[in-house]
């Protein structure tokens, strides 16, 4: 797979050639038009991992993480371009597949993209690395010169030696800059010199997107492809008995009906039409599997929510003490259900297998999981493995897990030689998710006389995702991530960009872990969403308990975090908290993926119980802005994800099978129910927090006060669907 | 045997007669922009136009269309990615992850030429496809803009 290096052939590089012999034509991570190389000329090597400039200028810079819609890959080109001082019109984009990271000592480091790390887990080795090109660059100009380095400068991709005026282009010095050694150490630039970073540039992937060009995984065709359509058992848990491939081998257009691991068959068939109908007419015969019920379920949370057993989250002060001198304890118990993530794009990876070689082409958020996924159901040492990204038609947390490549690998390994595109129907994209866990919270407040608040104590019941996917990551059997946004400060520095803003005089959080046997996942926001929704729902009851104004309250408790604080009094200020206009607003503060964020929601529900959501006021400050418009669609683009899960989003199990099995049961927002959002983005440098997912929480518990606001009714179970907004 | 007229072109495809017209472009034809998201008519992410209204592609039987009616799909929008719509996207960044977005795009082009100048009510009533990244705000305010764009 050298050719990814190679410019020349950059937009339709030859990757994968392998024992089946395919030319496989696939879009780079993202191209621009107007490089046609300069076939007359080697091409130039790259300058280092993350930097290859051709002849004609062009800068290809090499991204490591998924591009899924949340603009990483811009944002990412932006702090390379920073450092590396080229021309930012010239700057396009490719991915280096998880196999090239393997075999250069994982020189593009983490390729996962989760945790709305794209950005901040990367910044400092990207920056570093384009600034080390620049050296390296400048320094091939200045050998050329026979001047020092000192004396030359470098703009937008021109170097300069003042005392000559001499002038040469990146294109030019690429190739002898790529023998020099790489700088020792590199001096990064000082965030008041940025002129890439912090601005409001445009998307590098839009064009393609315009115009159906655009290769997703659904998309891809290779040579002598065929298709695939799988099911598994619909029961959670359940097996493959026996299936009757003579019923379907006769149906149009089918090659192979197989079975997939012991959970699944699949039809390969000459189109995906063909094979999707042959496999749902395909009589299966199910064993085992488990009756789990959601409704009973319930009782299991419920017994969470006061059981004496339970993993310590956060402690302060004395609680029980406190609560025994209270003058009023408020309590309240929330629900949140499952959630599927349901991207637009469902599941998919092409595989070709033979003895020698595995190769899989994916939309994924996890380029290394899949290729150790891969090479694991391939059966083949990791060497003899790649994975070829694709942009995600959506992710959201969904494709960081692996088990679509691999049944795409076993499919293709029935098959040996011949490429397999496995695609998941929606109706199997949504029986088959990794959801995000169902939890329910019992709020206890103490308020003294005077209305202030002495105690507050978070029970949380219900599902752990580490538990299930990563046990190793548990600290003696607690799940942190279940403590998201309500964790104390220096508990560990991992969860250090998930901890509780407030400060309470008297604290306890412990969560009675209820694991339900369905399988949970990391969905954007993960645990920020629910327990945004009881911390700061409850705030607001505890306000209203109090006679207390809900923002005054709140900022009460924020006088250690002032950034909170602050974004918090913008959105208020924004909205018109507090102005008698009749209007019903709720607040929102929350701290997660080390940005602090912030929301007013403006609502209006009618006589009948109609809600319309007006208009959203959010506020983020993730330190630094990198790319102040894309910040503004990951904002509004997050409260469509956590309104659609507030109002409509629920997965339900009977009998062991999931109930919502397309959008007719599993609603999401459409245009006609999105507020109007305003967006206060307000970095205050310093320190580098997420994007993608900390906004997503502060919108449902924002939405849910002003709810109350208007209606005096405190809906605290999710999702709204049918639920009356106003007593009879 | 079904023979359709897209983008202007005459083509005969071997297909059974319940096959929806998604799966003519995508498999036998090779326009992939028009995207499979439910299959039940729900998303929007198929949207093509037959005969310029929009239409839900994935489950449209390809034996309902006449020989005569003209399919426009996203590839067929404009010459050079240039329709007022497809401007205005530009301008303004609207996809995220762009899955969705062909069929945002059609569903959105079908609406201005039948009602040049929506209201906000009418963008409402009439775009009901499905967007996950969320890409709504940005969509509307594409509407009002591609209305003061000329092709």
């Amino acid at each position: 797979m050298t050719n990814v290096l190679n410019h020349l052939s950059r937009r339709t590089f030859i990757v994968g050639t392998g024992a089946a012999g395919l030319t496989i034509g696939v879009l780079a991570a993202c191209s621009k038009p107007g490089d046609p190389g300069q076939s007359d000329l080697e091409p130039n090597p790259e300058v280092n991992a993350w930097v290859h400039i051709g002849h004609d200028d062009i800068v290809t810079v090499r991204i490591a993480r998924s591009e899924m819609g949340q603009g990483t890959l811009t944002g990412l080109a932006q702090l390379v371009a920073e450092e590396l001082e080229c021309d930012w019109d010239k700057v396009v984009t490719e991915y280096p597949t998880p196999g090239e990271n393997l075999a250069r000592e994982r020189v593009w480091g983490d390729f996962s993209t989760g945790g709305s790390q794209g950005l901040r887990g990367s910044h400092q080795y990207v920056r570093e690395g384009a600034a080390a090109a620049r050296i390296m660059l400048v320094e091939a100009a200045a050998n050329e010169w026979g001047v020092p380095v000192s004396e030359c400068s470098v703009s937008k991709g021109v170097i300069s030696h003042t005392g000559s005026r001499k002038k040469t282009t990146y294109g030019k010095v690429a190739s002898a800059a790529a023998l020099l050694a790489p700088p020792l150490e590199v001096q990064l630039k000082d965030p008041k010199d940025w002129t890439i970073i912090g601005q409001p540039k445009l998307r590098l992937d839009t064009a393609d997107k315009l115009t159906g060009v655009q290769v997703y995984g659904a998309d891809l065709k290779l040579d002598g492809m065929l298709n695939a359509s799988i099911k598994a058992s619909p029961k959670l848990g359940g097996k493959v008995k026996s299936f009757d491939a003579a019923a379907v081998e006769s149906m149009p257009g089918v090659k192979k009906v197989v079975q997939v691991g012991d959970d699944a068959v699949a039809v390969v068939a000459d189109t995906w039409w063909r094979a999707n109908k042959a496999v749902q007419a395909l009589p299966v015969e199910w064993t085992g599997g488990l009756d789990y019920s959601s409704a009973a379920f319930e009782a299991e949370l419920d017994d969470g929510l006061t059981s004496a057993d339970a993993f310590l989250g956060n402690k302060a002060g004395d609680t029980a003490a406190a609560f025994a001198d209270a003058a009023q304890v408020i309590e309240a118990t929330y629900r949140v259900p499952h959630q599927n993530h349901a991207p637009m794009e469902t599941m998919n990876a092409t595989a070709v297998w033979t003895p020698e070689k595995c190769e899989v082409w994916c939309p994924t958020q996890n380029g290394e999981a899949a290729l150790a996924a891969a090479a694991t159901a391939a059966d083949l040492p990791i060497e003899q493995c790649d994975v070829y990204k694709l942009h995600l038609g959506g992710g959201f947390g969904r494709r960081g897990m692996s088990d679509y490549v691999v049944q795409a690998v076993q499919i293709a390994k029935q098959m040996p030689g011949t490429p397999i595109k496995l695609l998941w129907s929606r109706e199997e994209d949504m029986q088959h998710g990794f959801l995000h866990p169902t939890t329910k919270a019992r709020m206890r407040g103490a308020l003294d006389a005077d209305g202030n608040l002495t105690a507050l104590h978070v029970r949380i019941s219900g599902q752990s995702i580490l538990a299930a996917l990563m046990p190793q990551a548990l600290r003696d059997g607690a799940d942190y991530a279940t403590f998201q946004g309500l964790l104390p400060s220096g508990l560990d520095p991992r969860v250090e960009d998930q901890t509780l803003k407030y400060t309470f005089p008297n604290l306890l959080v412990d969560h009675a872990m209820r694991n339900p046997p369905v399988r949970p996942g990391f969905w954007r926001g993960v645990n920020a969403n629910q327990n945004a929704v009881y911390l700061e729902c409850f705030m607001d009851e505890l306000a209203h308990a109090a006679g207390r104004d809900p923002l005054e309250f709140r900022l009460a408790h924020l006088q250690d975090s002032p950034k909170s604080a602050t974004v918090l009094n913008a959105v208020a200020k924004e909205s018109g908290w507090g102005s008698n206009d009749g209007k019903a607003r709720g607040l929102c503060s929350f701290y997660s993926f080390g940005s602090y964020t912030a929301a007013c929601a403006e609502v209006t529900v009618d006589e009948d119980g109609y809600l319309k959501i007006d208009r959203i006021v959010a506020a983020t400050d993730p330190g630094n802005a990198v790319n102040p418009q894309q910040i503004e669609a990951q904002v509004q683009g997050s409260f469509v994800y956590g309104l659609s899960a507030m109002l409509y989003g629920e997965i339900t199990f009977e009998d062991g099978e999931v109930q919502e099995r397309n959008f007719d049961r599993f609603n999401s927002m459409r245009i006609a129910d999105m507020p109007k959002v305003k967006t206060l983005v307000m970095p205050s440098g310093g320190f580098w927090g997420g994007v993608g997912e900390p906004t997503i929480a502060v919108a449902a518990p924002a939405v849910l006060n002003a709810i109350f606001a208007a209606t005096g009714k405190r809906m605290r179970h999710l999702p709204l669907k049918d639920q009356s907004l106003r007593d009879a | 045997m079904a023979t359709l007229n897209v983008n202007g072109q005459t083509l005969t495809v071997d297909v059974e007669d319940d096959t929806p017209l998604l799966w003519v472009l995508r498999e036998q034809l090779g326009l992939t922009g028009a995207k499979y998201g439910c299959g039940i008519a729900q998303c929007g992410s198929c949207t093509v136009h037959v005969d310029g209204a929009p239409v839900r592609s994935c489950v449209f039987p390809v034996s309902a269309l006449s020989g005569t009616a003209k399919i426009t799909t996203i590839e067929g929008l404009s010459k050079a990615g240039d329709h007022p719509v497809q401007k205005a996207w530009a301008e303004l960044d609207v996809p995220q992850c762009g899955y969705c977005q062909p069929g945002m795009i059609m569903a959105v082009a079908a609406m201005l030429k039948t009602n040049p100048n929506p209201t906000d009510e009418d963008i409402d009533a009439e775009i009901t496809n499905i967007c996950r990244c969320g890409t709504f705000v940005r969509v509307r305010e594409g509407v009002h803009l591609a209305k003061t764009k000329k092709a």
